[in-house]
């Protein structure tokens, strides 16, 4: 009886059955509960995300004359798949690459994915893309996306506004906000105020099928974005002084900078040579970008904010204030000159007989005197330290805005260097220097690192009478408030130096621009007050510095104006700084020989053979 | 009761699985309506469309119920030959004056009606080897019988390769628990199974858990076979110990570090080798054996391992990875059940919702109607309804050899065994082809995918069986 003999065996065949069972439900347990990854890869699927891309904000000069707009500009999309037969040089052509290069990118396309759609060459021009318009039929397969690109009105300016780029795989992996294809700001305005500027992405996602076609929006849109245009900005440039500022500046290297005293508003901020911002735009950039770089004399390098030079002589008004509000001289201390100070065998160099007041000191930039004074500051007995006595001077120095980050909205700004006591004690030895050691820094050389942003700011807080505003590029932001910069530049920034000694001071600036070393910043009708400077330059011809204010009561304009190898600061930074006051206060030119004179200097030659 | 039985045909009618069959058709249907939904175009009653068609095809069903639940039983035993070299004929025409598709020359094409005659042997071979193997003098020991009962099974498997339609030919393989049933040794059993699964599994997996799986299964089996709970616990200790006495010394004495799964492999030789060598002089079978093909696996495991690695061109290795199944590359050749599992493991524990998938509607799950039905269970109705879906079959086929063993005939319980083996093979391929565990093989799941000639030869095969055990008292 073979029923009974085998019955037993479909237990056998029943749990082979079951164990089978088992295992498959273990197994789909692991992919749909513990394993989330298949549920992103049909995310990957079936969603298709389009980024709907907003404007960026609008950017305006004081004056609100337009400085930043936007153009369309257009990307050429390509579905490998769909692409049919046609005429590739044509196409290059009217982009104007190489089919080479296209071949390139057509073959990354087919990589990427087939039936997806992806950028194929980006920033069309509109010249280019009306071209292309007329023969889009021809090329099946291929697709524009409208987007934007940047317009500078100005050829200039470059350093201030700044230029954007395509967002990079280090920004990308920093900040989730950024997707590759998206625009960035990477310097200046469109760096500092990106988050105003760039608005919010839209997004809208729709779901396709396998063949990548749009099968609907998602869940009826409900999870889809509206882009958000980005908000327009007034600058507080002036632009047509920021032109002229460049215009007196061509052909010579070196930075201006302009601030209103009472506000902190940057006026100008020239750094040349400079380049035209619209240099880097759209796909004009890789062509325009590396020749930048290469560049011996760094047009990219802003040296308004970036270069530090000694101060030189323009030092001396901020040692005069730290030795009046100190106590070690008073208005009318007056010290010897007889051409020059003497430490040993070495000599600071003057050409004055006799002996001059702190208000004449100034005029004609004795060295001897505040050579005299500075020996008097690091030597104060109240500090009983030399080091002591240094440290506080510092704490003034820096009271100005010198020798560290002003915090401004400008990204490139550097500290600067004015060194701590450390630093002596380390190289001298503690207890082994005093103030004839490092003597050189009572006229604004040696161990001093300014740059020309620094030395306007502290030439606004003199003007301002003790105080200063941290200076800032941007007047307002569009976005319904009226105070809407940050509050940090609303705050007076004070030196804790009395008005009254800041009186005397300039009034010997003054008379720096009347009888003294600063006769060329003369502004005919307004009372200006200046301090020439030259920053010795150890590898050629030294560099012509000059800071002035006017007018001098209630002042409107701080300018600071550095040219390099410009020799003294009365021979090429002073006249440019006058004209740049007149420009500004006047809005006409009288002197118009120093202006043509200006125009036409070129240090730029000679300057490239001293270093080569 | 056994008169009541034989003289109303709805009261000895097996309704336990009538409703699962019911069940299991119209999950089936809802799927299909799911994976060709179109939120555009969407009568539930256009026949136009699949499942238009497909509650045709179930319509259809239950009449061919009906009919054969009114039919004479004895006429399944009867004409089982002639219905066989019937659909024998029909396989070879097929070769002749069949219409290609997918490459496959399996489909008549009579004026609006497609018909595969490959999906209607699977019944007849049925009844042709229960009559064969019922007859009284069969006996599997011998030598003619076992040749004419593989004959038979050959015959169309043979005749479908030429097709070729290598997915129902492998159906045909599904007859080895048939055997096993009627007395074949439990060995050939064991090695089939053991065979597919070591060589699946030391690719699949790593080599660790194919080792430890066969301890196991070895144990399982001693303590099936040899009816020794006790010893086969002794034996698992005893590997066990030793394994951790070797890697206590490894771990702290010896500098050359071996991997865990040598170890076990030492453990076991030094320990079955010396037991195998003593039950073969007690004459215990039994352990013998299982000592002995254990340690055979060992070997088959490590040679696998050995010329997959390192003797193979990685060509081969990528052609066999393909075959199997586990190939991860979306876009090449492994694509199709790479996007199978994304469909059904984006279904998460409760699913997505009816009609909410979205892998299936949008037509990344390739033949989502047919073959690949169950991903739209898997991402509709998640772990919680994949789940449901698998356990309902397990219960029809377990009813099914529970009923076969109800029979007093011989033909009628053989005919019980060929059914429940050949569903099992289609569901356990067609679902373990979904979710990656055996290779893409094209064949449908019962009841669930679309398409007649599979839905109505499943319906027939099945109800053929239910008819016979409702007069199995009469049956002999």
């Amino acid at each position: 009886m073979n029923v009974t003999r085998y019955s037993n065996r479909k237990f056998v065949i029943g749990i082979i059955f079951t164990v089978i069972v088992v295992i498959y439900i273990v197994k789909l347990f692991t992919i749909q509960v513990m394993d989330s990854g298949y549920k992103l890869s049909a995310e990957s699927n079936v969603f298709r995300k389009v980024v709907d891309y907003p404007a960026r904000g609008l950017v305006f000069d004081r004056n609100s004359k337009l400085l930043i707009y936007n153009e369309s500009s257009y990307d050429l999309l390509v579905t490998p798949k769909k692409v049919e037969a046609f005429d590739t040089l044509d196409l290059c052509e009217i982009l104007g690459t190489t089919i080479e290069n296209f071949r390139k990118e057509f073959q990354k396309a087919v990589k990427y994915a087939p039936y997806k759609e992806s950028v194929i060459f980006k920033q069309i021009t509109k010249l280019r893309y009306s071209h292309l318009q007329e023969k889009m039929y021809k090329f099946p397969g291929f697709e524009v996306q409208k987007r934007t690109a940047r317009r500078y009105v100005y050829p200039a300016a470059a350093h201030i506004l700044g230029y954007v780029r395509e967002a990079d795989t280090a920004l990308i992996n920093r900040n989730p906000y950024y997707k590759p294809g998206d625009y960035v700001g990477v310097a200046g305005i469109e760096k500092s105020y990106e988050e105003y500027l760039r608005g919010h992405k839209g997004m809208k996602i729709y779901v396709v099928d396998v063949k990548n076609r749009v099968q609907g929006k998602y869940k009826d849109g409900i999870y889809d974005t509206l882009a958000t245009v980005g908000k327009n900005i007034t600058s507080t440039l002036d632009i047509d002084l920021q032109m002229y500022g460049e215009k007196l500046m061509q052909n010579k290297v070196g930075a201006i900078v302009a601030i209103e005293p009472s506000t902190g508003e940057i006026l100008a901020l020239v750094s040349t040579p400079g380049y035209d911002p619209n240099l880097l735009v759209g796909s004009d950039m890789a062509i325009n970008y590396p020749k930048l770089i290469r560049d011996k004399f760094k047009p990219m390098y802003n040296r308004a904010l970036m270069a530090c030079y000694p101060p030189g002589s323009t030092f001396k008004t901020i040692n005069a204030l730290i030795g009046l509000q100190e106590g070690v001289i008073n208005i009318n201390t007056s010290f010897p000159c007889n051409g020059g100070f003497s430490i040993g065998k070495h000599v600071v160099k003057c050409h004055h007989g006799g002996s001059l007041d702190l208000v004449t000191a100034i005029q004609h930039s004795c060295n001897a005197y505040f050579c005299y004074e500075f020996t008097k500051i690091i030597g104060d007995a109240k500090y009983h330290r030399v080091d002591s006595a240094y440290s506080n001077w510092r704490r003034r120095v820096q009271s100005f805005g010198l020798g560290k980050k002003l915090n401004s909205d400008l990204s490139q700004e550097v500290n600067g260097i004015i060194y701590s006591k450390d630093y002596f004690n380390r190289y001298y030895g503690e207890g082994h220097w005093s103030a004839f050691t490092i003597i050189s820094l009572s006229i604004g050389q040696g161990e001093l690192g300014f740059t020309p942003f620094q030395i306007c700011n502290a030439c606004a807080t003199i003007a301002n009478r003790g105080y200063y505003h941290i200076p800032h590029i941007v007047k307002q932001i569009d976005d319904g408030k009226s105070s809407s910069i940050d509050e940090r530049f609303y705050q007076k920034q004070e030196t804790g130096i009395k008005k009254e000694y800041f009186d005397a001071v300039i009034q010997g600036m003054y008379q720096v621009c009347e009888m003294g070393t600063g006769r060329a910043a003369k502004v005919p009708g307004v009372k200006v007050c200046g301090k020439t400077g030259t920053a010795q330059n150890p590898h050629g011809k030294d560099h012509s510095i000059f800071e002035a204010f006017a007018p001098m009561e209630n002042p409107k304009i701080a300018i600071a104006v550095y040219v390099e190898n410009g020799g003294f600061g009365a021979q090429y930074a002073a006249p440019i700084a006058g004209l740049m006051m007149e420009k500004y206060l006047n809005d006409t030119i009288t002197r118009k020989d120093v202006e043509q004179r200006m125009f036409n200097a070129n240090l730029m030659d000679a300057n490239a053979q001293m270093k080569n | 009761m056994s008169k009541q039985r034989g003289s109303n045909i709805f009261l000895s009618l097996d309704w336990i699985v009538l409703i699962l069959y019911t069940i299991l058709v119209f999950m089936g249907w809802g799927n299909i309506y799911a994976a060709v939904y179109d939120e555009k175009y969407n009568s539930i009653f256009d026949f136009g469309a699949r499942y238009g068609k497909q509650l045709v095809w179930i319509g259809v069903s239950y009449i061919i119920i009906i009919l054969i639940m009114a039919s004479n039983y004895r006429i399944y035993s009867v004409l089982s030959y002639f219905i066989y070299g019937g659909i024998i004929v029909l396989l070879a025409l097929v070769l002749i004056v069949g219409k290609e598709s997918h490459g496959a020359k399996s489909w008549f094409e009579l004026g609006m009606f497609k018909i595969q005659p490959s999906e209607f042997a699977k019944f007849a071979t049925a009844l042709a080897l229960s009559k064969f193997m019922s007859a009284f003098e069969f006996d599997l020991t011998k030598f003619r019988n076992i040749a004419i009962s593989v004959s038979i099974i050959l015959l169309p498997a043979a005749l479908i390769l030429l097709q070729p339609d290598m997915g129902s030919v492998l159906v045909y393989f599904s007859m080895i628990f048939v055997f096993y049933r009627e007395g074949l040794s439990g060995i050939f059993l064991w090695l089939v199974v053991l065979g597919i699964g070591i060589f699946v599994t030391t690719l699949q997996y790593q080599l660790i858990v194919v080792i430890v799986a066969l301890v196991i299964v070895a144990g399982i089996w001693y303590l099936v076979l040899g009816k020794n709970l006790l010893n086969a616990f002794i034996a698992w200790g005893a590997i066990a110990v030793l394994t951790a006495i070797f890697w206590t010394i490894n771990h702290f004495a010896l500098s050359d570090k071996f991997q865990l799964h040598y170890l076990i492999v030492l453990s076991c030789f030094i320990l079955l080798i010396p037991s195998a060598i003593y039950s073969y002089i007690r004459k215990e079978w039994v352990a013998t054996f299982i000592a002995a093909g254990l340690i055979a696996s060992f070997v088959v495991v490590f040679s696998v391992d050995f010329v997959f690695n390192n003797i193979m061109t990685a060509h081969q290795q990528t052609l066999i990875n393909v075959f199997l199944g586990l190939e991860n590359d979306p876009k090449g050749t492994g694509y199709n059940v790479e996007q199978s599992k994304i469909a059904i493991g984006s279904g998460g524990f409760t699913g997505k919702g009816y009609l909410q998938g979205t892998q299936t509607k949008f037509n990344f799950v390739p033949e989502q109607a047919t073959d690949f039905i169950f991903c739209t269970v898997g991402e509709e109705w998640g772990f919680l309804g994949s789940t449901i879906v698998i356990l309902l079959f397990l219960a029809l086929i377990l009813r099914i050899i529970h009923l076969a063993e109800l029979q007093r005939s011989a033909f009628a319980r053989i005919y019980g065994y060929c059914v429940a083996s050949i569903l099992f093979f289609h569901i356990a391929i067609n679902l373990g082809m979904t979710i990656g565990l055996v290779p893409v093989i094209g064949i449908p799941l019962p009841f669930f995918s679309y398409g007649g000639s599979s839905l109505w030869s499943f319906t027939i095969l099945l109800f053929i069986f239910i008819r016979m055990d409702a007069s199995r008292d009469e049956l002999l």
